[in-house]
């Protein structure tokens, strides 16, 4: 078996030796013996590194959606984007990797720079001034964006537009069961959020709207930015982080808060984690932030340092009165996407945005030319299309794959009656040959 | 104690020692955005055919932003040099030993990482349907299974990302549970010693916290937990061992007396490396179980995450939680062997997806590796480790509970500081100069002074007595020079000690925010 225990018999007879016990079962005399378990655990005994990849191997080999086998043009929030060479090879380093929470700046300049370094970039991303050292997905970080306006606003009401992401919706209504939030689903119509008069109901002290949404269409954030002007509400915008390279920001269509995920830049499909919750908001929120904050200050000789800060708001300190319960988060991710971010550059976003945009119009073009395939929704979009076929989407997901595609997401009857609806996500990886051979495969499928 | 058992835990042999002193990156580093260096770049992207369209064909000229994100302009030669001298300014367990009370810095095995970067694990979309992605769901019902054998549990959700994210998954489990029954409940006991999640998760969980005290052994004071006892009490959630790194004996006591209200127990698994394969907490009478597998099970901890916290509960429990979840499929012929499920009255979903995946498969190759006859002699030795330590230091520092400890063992500088001006801080930051990470200080916050060490089972006898004659040293510097003799370290580290104070008061929280 593996052991990382460094130990020998020897050696652990003579610490036991120096503390008076004549065995390691005696370390453990504190626990009653009523409560103690009375057997070996029926696990299988300990194997050796090879054993264990050959195991985990095998469940890789059982997994056929794997982007490298089926050509994938599924999204929904987690992209097959480009990962050069250079981002698993940095933030890998052991130094990024097996460190912790930054709580001795002084020996923790690395992630404490990196993690600014991502913070400005996300802030830029967002067009707000203030970004988070991340929460754990875009789901949670929507969840945080709604605890923060309830409580800027002690109204709490949450207005989510039906094209936020299912999963996220769902994840805000689990968590309103302990909040008290109540959370209005305001529908779609074709492709866009239907926005209620301001005077209908209780007015929102949040109103949560995905750009794009989850049809991948362009919603009017200046409606929604109205409606809040209206109503008071705080405006939550959950951006899609590589369309930002195309679109005005969040914070230019007045956003207070934006929240987005952040796997497109640089970290791996990983069947859905961990991935990077991005969390930025306006100057007046600071304090409200969850999680963790850097900032840049100095140290006794005056040089530039970095550490965490306004640590009041935080958990550790302010216990029951904290902005958020979340401690341990997903830095590694956020590391990773500023190495992205350096890759890419100011150019270097606007392009795989481009490229994404002029795959997406190419291939919708391909998929609303095959008999039977309609548009799903009327509205603009820019990296991501909905489709409506003339079978079930689920059965042609299953077709697809035996042609080698991952062909999209059928699309539940959570948003907008769902029925017979696939979602596809075309990214800078696409080449026209895949796009054409989709097309041709899709026309088979829907046959 | 024998008279001739050394005082050294390696007999003076020599074997390998983790400590790392001084850092390399002792030069200040520039931001990216200072080495931008307008139209340099690092990207290059495949030749796709795809029609080079006007991007005003694409986007709606409201939807068209101004002006591009402005991102530094580097080459990637630049970008390679900058990570790496920031990786030189970073301190970790590859470097050195890390132990940080109440975090279980233990070492990462490599091979953990060769499985996170399996094509066929890190290249599923997390949307494919069940019969494209059998490997994957298989993979998290095996770790479900093992998991629910070391707790002592029925089954588990593996969709928390972390410690925290597990507390409230559980205590909204909790409240599904209570309300399944038409019972409304309002408070939630914590300990005094309890980690800061606790009382921050039951506020989210919607729940007032009731702290109860510790007694003079550093356990729950019966007494005061009876007194709070009652018909409102939702449950109790309780670390075990607890963050003084002692065991609460009368745990079975304790879950007697919060069942017989009708509350629950919350096991905080923050400390479940203690007790692997020793007890479990389900034996123990707890309902409700999280695991930070970045913790027991070895993930890396990434600078502050990703973790992974998932809940395991007992069979009452069960329909509860969140969804969907994998499940084994009976049957047979063509039919998949594993699908989605969703339990009958789930709190619903607390994650994007179905949890931080790739942590959940380094942390199956950790226990397989390990097996059920490692991971006891994981508790073992952690325990061995802390206990060693606490005996060679307590004429050296104060040991509030100077009693056998589990993995860990709290100290304090109350002493030093009484006589000698000597803060706890003030040796942790000296630590720092000889090659170590600094214990958890400042915590628990029931400890004046506290210094909590945590060494893990994975450092060596050899990096022990280096650890403990280092702390002797501070001690004795302190009590020959006392504060003065102390202030002035860190000397040697990337930066000294932080100006904190002004990081706060004028806010500097990105580069456009610098003056």
């Amino acid at each position: 078996m593996a052991s990382y225990i460094p130990h020998t018999d020897d050696e652990v007879a003579s610490m036991l030796a120096f503390l008076g016990l004549g065995s390691l079962d005696e370390l453990f005399a504190a626990v009653p013996e009523a409560v103690r378990l009375q057997r070996a655990l029926e696990l299988a005994d300990g194997v050796g590194e090879p054993d264990v990849l050959a195991a985990m191997e095998g469940y890789a080999r059982a997994n056929r959606a794997r982007a490298d086998r089926l050509i994938c043009f599924a999204g929904g929030g987690a992209y097959d984007h480009e990962v050069p060479s250079v981002t698993p090879a940095l933030a890998g380093r052991s130094e990024f990797v097996t460190s912790y929470t930054p709580y001795q700046p002084e020996v923790a300049q690395g992630v404490l720079q990196a993690v600014f370094e991502y913070q400005t970039m996300v802030a830029r991303l967002a067009g707000l001034p203030v970004a988070n050292a991340s929460l754990y997905d875009g789901g949670s970080a929507a969840v945080e964006a709604a605890n923060l306006g309830v409580a800027a606003t002690g109204r709490p009401t949450v207005w989510v537009s039906e094209g936020i992401h299912p999963h996220w919706r769902q994840m805000l209504a689990t968590l309103a069961a302990g909040t008290g939030h109540r959370l209005r689903t305001v529908a779609l119509a074709d492709g866009v959020t239907a926005w209620p008069d301001a005077d209908d109901g209780e007015p929102p002290g949040v109103v949560l709207v995905g750009y794009p949404n989850y049809l991948g269409c362009l919603e009017d954030l200046g409606a929604a930015r109205a409606l809040c002007d209206r109503t008071g509400a705080l405006l939550v915008v959950g951006a899609d982080p590589v369309a930002a390279g195309l679109l005005r920001s969040g914070g230019a269509w007045g956003a207070d808060v934006v929240v987005g995920e952040g796997q497109p830049f640089g970290t791996p499909l990983g069947f859905g984690g961990p991935y990077l919750g991005l969390f930025a908001c306006a100057a007046a929120h600071v304090r409200r932030l969850p999680g963790r904050l850097v900032g840049e200050t100095v140290d006794v000789d005056g040089r530039r340092a970095y550490v965490t800060t306004l640590r009041a708001r935080e958990q550790d300190i302010r216990r029951e009165k904290a902005t958020s319960n979340v401690c341990t988060n997903q830095t590694l991710m956020a590391v990773t996407a500023a190495i992205q971010l350096g890759w890419l550059g100011t150019s270097g976003l606007v392009e795989v945005a481009t490229r994404c945009a002029r795959a997406t119009a190419y291939a919708r073009r391909a998929v609303l030319a095959v008999d039977g395939v309609t548009p799903f929704a009327g509205a603009p979009v820019l990296r991501e299309f909905a489709v409506r076929l003339p079978v079930a989407a689920e059965t042609v997901v299953e077709r697809m794959a035996d042609a080698g595609f991952l062909a999209g997401i059928a699309l539940t009857d959570a948003v907008a009656g769902g029925g017979a609806g696939l979602l596809v996500a075309v990214t800078e990886r696409r080449t026209a040959r895949e796009i054409d051979a989709y097309a041709t495969a899709l026309a088979k499928a829907v046959a | 104690m024998p008279a001739t058992a050394p005082a050294t835990a390696s007999g003076g042999a020599p074997g390998g020692r983790a400590a790392s002193a001084p850092l390399l990156g002792r030069e200040e580093e520039p931001t990216l955005f200072e080495l931008s260096h307008p139209g340099r770049r690092a990207w290059s992207f495949r030749t796709t055919g795809v029609p080079e369209v006007d991007l005003a064909e694409l986007v709606p000229a409201e939807h068209r932003r101004a002006a591009p994100v402005e991102l530094a302009e580097v080459s990637e030669r630049d970008l390679v040099a900058h990570a790496t001298r920031l990786a030189h300014r970073q301190f970790a367990v590859d470097l050195g030993a890390y132990p940080l009370g109440s975090c279980t810095m233990k070492y990462n095995p490599k091979v953990c990482d060769t499985v996170a970067a399996l094509p066929g694990l890190a290249g599923v979309h997390p949307a494919a349907p069940a019969s494209l992605t059998q490997g994957w769901l298989g993979l998290l019902v095996e770790l479900e299974e093992v998991l629910c054998e070391i707790t002592g549990m029925a089954g588990a959700t593996l969709q928390p990302a972390a410690g925290a994210a597990g507390e409230l998954t559980g205590l909204l489990l909790m409240r599904a549970y209570h309300e399944s029954r038409g019972s409304v409940r309002t408070k939630v006991i914590i300990p005094d010693s309890a980690h800061g999640t606790n009382p921050a998760s039951v506020t989210l969980g919607g729940y007032q916290a009731v702290t109860v005290p510790s007694d003079g052994r550093g356990c729950v004071d019966m007494a005061a937990l009876a007194a709070v006892l009652d018909e409102d009490v939702a449950g109790i959630m309780l670390t075990n061992p607890n963050t003084l790194g002692l065991f609460e004996e009368d745990i079975a006591a304790i879950a007697d007396a919060v069942h017989r209200v009708g509350g629950l127990l919350y096991y905080d698994g923050a400390n479940l490396n203690a007790i692997l394969g020793v007890v479990r907490p389900g034996d123990m009478g707890f309902d409700i179980v999280h695991m930070n597998l970045h913790k027991t099970f070895a993930t890396p901890h990434g600078g502050g995450g990703p973790g992974a916290g998932p809940v395991a509960v007992s069979e009452r429990l069960m329909p509860f939680l969140p969804g969907p979840r994998p499940a084994r499929v009976d049957g047979g012929g063509d039919e998949p062997a594993y699908r989605w499920v969703t339990p009958a009255r789930s709190i619903g979903r607390v994650h994007t997806w179905h949890g931080n995946t790739l942590v959940l498969a380094r942390a199956l190759a950790y226990l397989l590796a390990t097996g059920g006859d490692g991971l006891r002699r994981v508790a073992q030795i952690a325990v061995l480790n802390a206990n060693w330590l606490r005996r060679r230091l307590a004429g050296t520092y104060d040991v509030p509970f100077d009693r056998s400890c589990m993995h860990e063992v709290v100290l304090s500088a109350r002493t030093l500081k009484r006589d000698h001006g000597v803060r706890a801080v003030d040796v942790a930051k000296r630590l720092l100069e000889e090659g170590f990470h600094a214990p958890t200080v400042s915590f628990p916050l029931i400890v004046d002074e506290a210094l909590m060490v945590e060494p893990t089972e994975t450092e060596s006898p050899q990096t022990l007595e280096a650890l403990a004659a280092a702390l002797e040293r501070i001690a004795a510097e302190a009590v020959a020079g006392g504060h003065d003799a102390l202030a002035a370290y860190p000397k040697g580290t990337p930066v000294r000690r932080v100006d904190e104070a002004r990081a706060a008061r004028t806010l500097i929280p990105t580069f456009d925010a610098r003056g």
